[in-house]
């Protein structure tokens, strides 16, 4: 992992500023009006040039969510979220939608740059031959849809990955172009009144990716989308939609990040994904939201529902993330083992330092016969943070030698953190087996001063020793998430010993 | 030039060394001897800068340098090595990334440009070539399921590695089969010269067969009690630490 070495200069260069993606782009928006409604709703859907079905669909989801309550059983505290005090619908100003990046505002261009997004495939989308073909210096390439506020962007390498039959892009486009297939799946693994967060969004989503990958196929690169929050008071619901047919295959990618406020910001997103037969997603996620100030002021309020049906036999999903920005962290990526033989895989990272808060974990419901369900988490606090894995693992009474492996560490930095385990599990299979393995530690004095007396300063033998504590997960991520994972990992911890 | 004086320290408020005078100059190796308790990792400690070993007074300067003044990382890119008593294991951090990442350090510390992973494997290859260690033990993860042969040559490997100006071997002998010594002993011989001391600390006159020393040190009750050629090892081991504690 020579990476780490990478990461302890990632550090180096970046003493003065914990959290460097906290610019704000200035760019001309266009506002919904503040609150939630019917109106706003119909506004949206409007806006989007919906049809009718999906306006309906909206509505139900609204008229579900009005009757429904935030839940109060997760392990974290927040003052009470006024949800008419939020913009629902922010956009750049655009009079269409843009064909390619040339039409993108040039500003928003810059944002990405910043950001250190791969945009640079604009050369590719600006008609350099051959570019997406061979991957330039032994990289390759990411198709990548980016989602500002409320809108989708731009997206890269749409015409080289059609040559394969795949569909990827912005949700609201998949609206027009393949709605038998949005009309088909959207709600189908999280359905509108499955929860208050995801009836929300269901009611007021405005953009988001959609992927299909056809029969047979084998995703030629890595799909990425990244979320921006940018604008103030604006609440960011996108919804994510991955279709793998019959015996396909597909790594997808997901960046989060947002400027620094005072305030906190509502992040409530859905993420669906479909697997037939034989097919596998892996769904990796870095985010990195704002986490809020030293003093717990600021960062993102992020409630995500995430869940994966394997549809299929044989199907496989994997759900990796490292969680390692926002205030407040809900969320559990799920699978639903429907399909016999199929597989399921939940490996996490969530770092909480400062104040930050995450209740975060899995659902695996087993209900064909052998399936298998891995869950691999690794908490990490410091500061005053505070982690929960909660987790469930429930076997049905058809689930014949349905396995389940479980494994949760919690490592403590200092001792005004707290960590905390919660797993559920409910079996109603005599054949099963479910193993559960749970540690929690501090780091040693003795590592550290092990580390430092080989030369390392204090940060980056904590650094070390953190990514050593979560190379199980972090070896999942594909090569380049992984490496910028773990100099993220460093970054948020900065400060919290000594 | 290692120059230790009227060095006191204290663990917990309770004084272990008490005024311990040394000079160890440059190029040379010495014995540190003593009983259990007498304060010998205490010394190891203090002077590599470990929390909880407070100094009380005295001083111990490196080449003129100040050491009690400094980090634990800053010692050791001022060139001091402690090659643990009990190596610390690091789950999931690699051998090749620990070992990479602390000459990194310490070649950045003194302004050397950084080892690349083809350069840092080339030259760890070599080292442990030279100390007929196995390439595998870098795949591994930090001293994670070594045996106790394997922790300390693997300190050794460290200290190969390192180069350092200073090297402090805190009872690198104990629990040791014969082989491991004599491997042991030879990378420490094979750092002789000009440019580097050590201070091999132990119980017993077994290691000093092996790494000869130019002085031999006795530490008891928390001072250098008596000092003397490589005879005094012998003497030490022949008559017991009584009969020095009865004389003194």
């Amino acid at each position: 992992m020579p990476a780490v070495t990478e990461t302890i200069e990632t550090v180096q260069a970046v003493t003065d500023s914990t959290y460097k993606w906290g610019f704000e782009t200035d760019i001309e928006m266009e506002f919904a009006p503040k609150g939630l409604s019917e109106d706003i709703v119909r506004f949206i859907s409007a806006k989007k040039e919906e049809p009718a079905w999906l306006l309906e669909w909206r509505l139900r989801a609204f008229a579900a969510w009005q009757k429904m309550e935030e839940p109060r059983w997760p392990s974290v505290k927040y003052p009470p979220i006024d949800y008419q005090d939020a913009y629902y619908y922010a956009a750049p100003k655009q009079k269409v939608g843009p064909k390619s990046l040339d039409e993108v505002d040039p500003e928003l261009l810059r944002t990405y740059a910043k950001l250190g997004i791969p945009l640079r495939e604009q050369a590719i989308l600006a008609g350099v031959e051959g570019a997406g073909e061979s991957p330039a210096e032994g990289r390759m390439p990411i198709a990548i849809d980016a989602v500002f506020d409320s809108v989708s962007v731009a997206t890269t390498f749409k015409d080289r990955l059609a040559k394969d039959g795949i569909i990827f892009c912005p949700i609201s486009e998949a609206v027009k172009t393949h709605p038998e297939l949005v009309r088909k799946y959207l709600g189908s693994v999280v359905p509108q009144g499955d929860n208050f967060f995801a009836a929300l969004n269901s009611a007021v989503f405005t953009d988001g990716s959609f992927v299909y990958i056809p029969k047979g196929v084998r995703c030629p690169m890595e799909l990425s989308t990244y979320f921006r929050i940018n604008a103030k008071s604006t609440g960011q619901f996108e919804r994510t939609l991955v279709i793998a047919d019959a015996g396909s295959h597909v790594s997808y990618l997901e960046g989060c990040t947002a400027p620094m406020r005072d305030e906190n910001q509502l992040h409530a997103a859905v993420v669906e994904l479909v697997a037939m037969d034989d097919a596998t997603i892996k769904y990796s996620t870095v985010q990195n939201w704002y986490p809020g100030d030293a003093e717990g002021k600021g960062g993102i309020y992020n409630f995500v529902t995430k869940r994966g049906a394997c549809r299929g036999a044989r199907s496989k999903i994997s759900w990796t993330q490292v969680e390692t920005g926002s205030a407040i962290t809900w969320k559990y990526p799920s699978c639903i083992l429907q399909g016999e033989d199929s597989v399921g895989e939940f490996y996490s990272v969530a770092i909480t330092n400062n104040y930050q808060q995450a209740d975060t974990g899995t659902k695996m419901f087993h209900i064909g016969p052998r399936t298998k369900s891995t869950i691999i988490s690794k908490g990490i606090s410091a500061g005053h943070g505070q982690n929960t894995y909660r987790g469930l693992v429930r076997i049905g009474a058809k689930a014949t030698g349905a396995r389940n492996f479980t494994q949760c560490d919690s490592l403590l930095i200092g001792d005004l953190c707290g960590a905390h385990t919660v797993p559920y599990i409910e079996n109603r299979c005599m054949t099963a087996k479910v193993e559960h393995e749970a540690t929690t530690s501090r780091i040693a004095e003795d590592q550290l001063f092990y580390c430092r007396q080989r030369g390392l300063s204090q940060e980056d033998a904590v650094g070390l020793i953190v990514n050593g504590f979560c190379r199980e997960v972090l070896k999942e991520l594909p090569m380049e998430f992984a490496v910028e994972a773990q100099k993220l990992l460093q970054i948020s911890l900065e400060g919290s010993v000594g | 030039m290692l120059e230790i004086k009227g060095l006191t320290a204290e663990v917990d408020g309770k004084p272990i060394l008490k005024g311990v005078d040394l000079i160890v100059p440059q190029g040379e190796v010495h014995a540190i001897m003593g009983p259990n308790g007498s304060g010998k990792s205490t010394l190891a400690y203090v002077l590599s800068g470990r929390d909880g070993y407070e100094v009380t007074g005295g001083t111990a300067l490196l080449h003129g340098q100040d050491l009690l003044a400094m980090e634990p990382e800053e010692r050791a890119a001022a060139g001091v090595f402690l090659a643990f008593q009990y190596p610390v294991e690091l789950p999931g951090v690699g051998n090749a990334t620990f070992l990479r990442t602390a000459l990194n350090a310490i070649r950045r510390a003194k302004g050397e440009s950084e080892f690349d992973a083809m350069q840092f494997l080339k030259l760890a290859r070599e080292r442990m070539k030279a100390l007929s260690m196995n390439d595998e033990m870098l795949k591994r993860g930090v001293n994670v399921g070594f045996s106790g042969g394997e922790k300390k040559r693997n300190e050794i490997l460290q200290m190969a590695l390192l180069q350092p100006k200073l090297a402090i071997l805190d009872e690198t002998d104990s629990g040791l089969d014969i082989d491991a010594l004599k491997i042991v002993a030879d990378g420490v011989n094979a750092m002789r010269g000009p440019d580097f001391s050590a201070l091999v600390i132990t119980h017993y006159q077994r290691l000093l067969d092996y790494i000869v020393p130019d002085r031999v040190h006795v530490l008891m009750g928390g001072r250098i009690v008596r000092s003397g050629g490589p005879e005094l090892a012998k003497e030490l081991e022949a008559q017991g630490y009584g009969a020095i504690q009865a004389a003194a």
